[in-house]
């Protein structure tokens, strides 16, 4: 794994400490990526063909689990109906009650997709993380916002949606400041924070991966750059093991907001 | 023994201002608040979970969903100077 980022990182030109040249430090340039074929101005990048991967590896997975299944389970079946339970029993009971199981679909394709996708930033040799371009964490919350707000809006109505979004025993000094927060709320920053959690969460690891793993290149001379590039390596492994923790995390709290959205606008929030 | 040259270096450089990166700063200043509120969010927790060890499931999902909520504070912070940066 080291070898491989370090290597077409450095440009295998031998730029290590006291060799006179500066640390080649990541930075947005490194999250962009030539095109592996263009038609027309549509370029076809590495983030495209590594979410088109997880798409694949997610219809893969439930299809081979769910395409013929029995009363007993037998191979597969058994891991898919592990990942399916967790996700009902985890992510949508606890938000949505027995009631909202014809979401569990939705919120199982969710939840897998973006785990699998946040999984490819440790895999070797596909090493990033799709959901560190915003785009697609902004595609995801469109679909969760747009859901959230249709099924608000059929269920209570129009007016009676939005009215059920301010509390209503408040005293009237408190609803001057109230009602523009929870309409912003609603509308804006719940979708943002939403996308922005799960886009920052993927940049940041990346690009702590990105640092430590160049560090223990740049640093690994014949002198006492040896030691530091040791202990740049250990630093690779901790943010390794953070990393699989973030990435189920952050997999995880999508979902489970996605969930809670959605329980808000069909039972009225307040 | 410090001579004249180098003392007057030192203080041309204090007196044309702070060069560098302002968003390391940014971030610096953002981490305070998502710190502050994480250790809340674990320390209550743990006590918690102390003083009602059957809750501990419960409490540790509602855990994990406050953590990432106070957390996307701190990351928004650190993406922030690569937007409006140069």
């Amino acid at each position: 794994m080291i070898g491989s980022v370090s290597a077409v990182a450095a440009g295998s030109s031998g730029c290590h400490i006291f060799s006179g040249c500066g640390f080649p430090s990541p930075s947005l340039e490194s999250f962009d990526f030539k095109p592996i074929f263009s038609i027309g101005s549509f370029h076809f990048t590495k983030p495209i063909l590594l979410v088109l991967i997880g798409m694949v590896a997610v219809i893969a997975f439930f299809w081979s689990a769910f395409a013929k299944p029995q009363l007993v389970p037998r191979g597969m079946q058994n891991l898919g109906e592990l990942g399916l339970l967790a996700v009902r029993d985890q992510i949508l009971r606890p938000s949505l009650g027995q009631k909202g199981d014809r979401f569990l679909p939705y919120l199982t394709s969710l939840f897998f997709f973006i785990y699998f996708c946040n999984l490819m930033e440790i895999i070797p040799f596909l090493q990033f993380p799709p959901m560190s371009r915003s785009g697609f964490p902004w595609a995801l919350v469109a679909t969760v916002y747009l859901t959230y707000l249709y099924l608000g809006f059929k269920q209570q109505g129009a007016w009676g949606y939005i009215r059920n979004m301010i509390p209503s025993d408040v005293p009237a000094f408190v609803l001057v400041i109230l009602i523009p927060i929870e309409l912003l709320r609603y509308f804006v920053i719940q979708p943002f924070t939403l996308g922005v959690r799960l886009f920052a969460n993927m940049f940041a690891g990346h690009l702590l991966l990105l640092i430590f793993t160049l560090a223990t290149w740049y640093l690994a001379s014949f002198s006492i750059g040896l030691l530091f590039a040791a202990t740049s390596a250990i630093m690779v492994l901790a943010v390794f093991l953070l990393e699989l923790l973030v990435q189920l995390l952050q997999a995880f709290i999508f979902t489970t907001l996605a969930a809670t959205y959605i329980a808000d606008s069909l039972e009225g929030s307040h | 023994m410090v001579d004249l040259a180098t003392a007057a270096n030192v203080v041309a450089a204090a007196t044309t201002g702070v060069h560098g990166s302002t968003g390391s700063i940014a971030y610096g200043l953002a981490a305070i608040g998502p710190g502050v509120g994480i250790g809340l969010i674990f320390g209550h927790a743990i006590e918690a979970m102390a003083r009602q060890p059957e809750a501990s499931g419960r409490i540790t999902q509602y855990m994990w969903i406050g953590f990432s909520l106070a957390e996307a504070l701190a990351l928004i912070g650190i993406i922030v100077p690569f937007i409006f940066g140069k």
